[in-house]
């Protein structure tokens, strides 16, 4: 119980004038960057993270992580409203929905996804709550090998159980972490990499590759499509709000199973989109009347997008508790820690518990903010959408610029934001995975500096990585999971040959 | 309900066409940027050879980690430019139709003179004039509304990061006029 009072110590630093309205700030903000096309969670948290430069730690977090719920939560608005998924993760929320909508039910539609957003995040803070705390100290007995072997168990989940081809993911993963490792080499003070360069000297700021990845080539994406759009925004009532929670109860079998799908693959990197699908489909396959989803189905909003914010939610349980992210948007508020002189991973936990607690504290707090919020204000967010998109681009494009030289000070940055632009653009278009760049990255410098610190403690002998039961296990799991596809068609066929020879006897 | 229910239609005039002739297939695309990415792969593995991948008294050397890392790349763009090369699928995909390609430089050929213009300009001129001239050029929005909203985007921008929170932003020679 000693959670407890901690939390209730987190409470006490968020009650303040200055973070509750940084809070709602923070909300508006990201509400607006969610509903807007060509932007969403990752990249409103990372043109938007300048602002709090110059705010003290938890303010900013506090500030930041509103930001994600309140994208989270917009998100929901243009699926439902215009079948516009803001993100990957809201596809399954359009199925049943926007027909739901179109039925003149948007109202119905929009509480049951605000509310089981709501439901599925507070599932996993629960979870951070209880959980972090263990792990993190659990996690303070690691040493270098342990460390490395964490994040080597991070990067092969990524190869391993990723849907993307596998050889693109290796691609994106080993560009990420070359880059992270152009400049000083943090160990012996060696340059390499900058082929002479001043401005290369400094690295490669992971802050300015995710403005221009997500940030810069969602523009041009964005620009591709028609951006025709046509719907109803209706406000909603509190006598709607009451009668989608008082059938609450009634789906608490779907809710559930969501929350855990979702808090389960949120812990693993990129598991909302999957966890949004399958909350979805397993609600579909255990309802009675399985015909009836995609038809405007209220069961249809709950299941994914419960699971969806759930999984975005435990993505910050890995960040936390070993500093290592569970998502993108995860890795873009670590890369907020370091700038704000934090060192991510368990020692957080006991040198800045108001930090941790706070932002714990504002995970609640935030939510129930911002469920307020959205479900009083959606008719003027809704019309944000009639802004045409070609005012909208070029103040996107100022902020990511904006955001892209306050990092250094650096006008090289801005350059280096436009090629990631491109290099975001093309990279998407033919398949290559984001995600395990922005992952491998924020992490390069860390890991390398584990391997090293490991292989030095151990005189360069390999056999460290399993030298005792814990890091042993982690390592044998990380190569189990890199080659897992291999291993799971092995077992496939093995089975497959067993069968005939059973049914012959 | 329905007297709070607003209409919301958003037109876009300047839409790609869907039958557009195609530019490249996805697999051109492909090969290149694996080539690419090999060249990368062989720049830096040389350079991290450079540096030293061997083993000293203190542990691995400085190009040790990366030189693996770019030997990893190098392996996985190779297979990558075998499979996009006999790739069938990718071969019919497009990448980009001649319009979105048109729509996709009215974005990027702005905010190249952009950042052009920040290295001189500084960036709240630089701003105004991106803002306004997208709007009134590719938006076809009416040149008052343009200029007001790049003028009031610009200006809330630099109370917000120059006045009130202190991030400064690169200046050119009107700022200097005014004496900021």
């Amino acid at each position: 119980m000693e959670a407890l009072g901690l939390l209730m110590h987190g409470f006490a630093v968020l009650l303040t004038w200055k973070t509750l309205t940084l809070m709602m700030v923070g909300l508006v903000l990201g509400i607006f960057v969610g509903v807007l096309p060509g932007l969403g969670g990752p990249n409103g948290v990372a043109i938007l993270l300048p602002l709090t430069f110059t705010m003290d730690p938890t303010s900013a977090i506090v500030m930041l992580s509103c930001i994600y719920w309140g994208a989270l939560f917009g998100g929901a608005i243009t699926s439902i409203l215009f079948n516009i998924p803001g993100e990957a993760w809201s596809v399954a929320t359009t199925f049943d929905g926007y027909p739901m909508a179109q039925q003149g039910r948007a109202a119905e539609a929009l509480t049951a996804a605000f509310t089981s957003s709501f439901i599925g995040s507070l599932a996993a803070v629960l979870l951070i709550t209880f959980l972090a705390p263990m792990i993190s100290s659990f996690a303070l007995k690691f040493g270098p090998p342990e460390f490395f072997s964490v994040y080597l168990l991070t990067f092969c989940s990524f190869v391993g159980l990723g849907r993307e081809a596998k050889h693109k993911t290796v691609i994106s993963m080993s560009l990420g972490l070359l880059l992270a490792g152009i400049g000083m080499d943090t160990v012996s003070g060696q340059l390499r990499m900058t082929f002479g360069s001043n401005n290369l000297l400094r690295g490669v700021n992971f802050l300015v590759a995710v403005i221009g990845l997500f940030g810069i080539s969602e523009i041009l994406l964005t620009m591709e499509e028609r951006l025709a759009l046509r719907g109803h925004a209706a406000g909603i009532s509190l006598k709607v709000v009451l009668k989608v929670w008082r059938d609450l109860p009634k789906y608490w079998v779907t809710l559930l199973r969501s929350s855990f799908i979702g808090c389960w693959l949120g812990i693993t990197p990129g598991g909302a989109i999957a966890a949004s699908f399958m909350g979805y489909n397993l609600a579909k396959r255990f309802s009675k009347d399985p015909e009836s989803f995609g038809k405007g189905r209220i069961e249809g909003v709950f299941a994914p997008e419960t699971a969806a914010h759930a999984s975005g939610t435990a993505a910050l349980l890995p960040m936390l508790a070993l500093g290592i992210p569970g998502s993108g948007t995860a890795a873009i508020l670590l890369g907020g820690l370091m700038v704000w002189g934090l060192n991510p991973g368990p020692l957080l936990f006991v040198e800045h518990k108001d930090f941790v607690w706070g932002l714990i504290a504002s995970m609640y707090l935030g939510n129930v903010v911002g469920l307020v919020l959205v479900l009083t204000t959606v008719p003027i967010f809704a019309s944000i959408l009639r802004v045409p998109f070609a005012a909208v681009a070029p103040m996107i494009v100022v902020s990511c610029a904006i955001g892209a030289y306050a990092i250094q000070n650096a006008m090289f940055d801005i350059w280096l934001m436009l090629g990631f632009g491109v290099v975001g653009y093309v990279f998407k278009k033919i398949g290559i995975p984001l995600a395990p760049f922005t992952l491998a990255l924020v992490l390069g410098n860390r890991a390398e500096d584990a391997f090293r610190l490991s292989m030095i403690g151990a005189g360069g002998d390999m056999k460290v990585f399993w030298s005792n039961g814990l890091v042993g296990s982690i390592t044998t799991l990380a190569i189990v999971l890199l080659f897992w596809p291999v291993i799971d068609s092995v077992f496939g066929s093995v089975s497959r040959l067993m069968r005939p020879a059973k049914a012959a006897r | 309900m329905s007297n709070t229910e607003i209409e919301i239609i958003v037109d876009d005039p300047t839409a790609p066409e869907a039958d557009s002739p195609v530019v490249t297939s996805i697999r051109i695309v492909d090969v290149t940027v694996s080539l690419l990415l090999l060249v990368l792969a062989a720049t830096l593995g040389f350079d991290n050879w450079r540096t030293g991948i061997a083993w000293d008294s203190t542990g691995p050397q400085s190009g040790y980690f990366p030189f693996y890392l770019s030997v990893i790349l190098a392996g996985a763009s190779l297979y990558g430019l075998v499979a996009a090369f006999l790739s069938r699928k990718e071969a019919r995909e497009t990448f980009v139709t001649r319009a979105q390609l048109r729509r996709v430089m009215q974005v990027f050929v702005p905010t190249l003179l952009f950042c052009l213009a920040v290295q001189f300009l500084g960036l709240y001129v630089a701003s105004f004039g991106l803002i306004a001239a997208f709007m009134r050029l590719v938006g076809r929005i009416a040149l008052w509304k343009s200029l007001l909203t790049a003028f009031l985007f610009t200006a809330i921008m630099f109370l917000t990061f120059d006045v009130a929170f202190d991030v400064i932003m690169p200046k050119g020679p009107l700022e200097r006029a005014l004496g900021r």
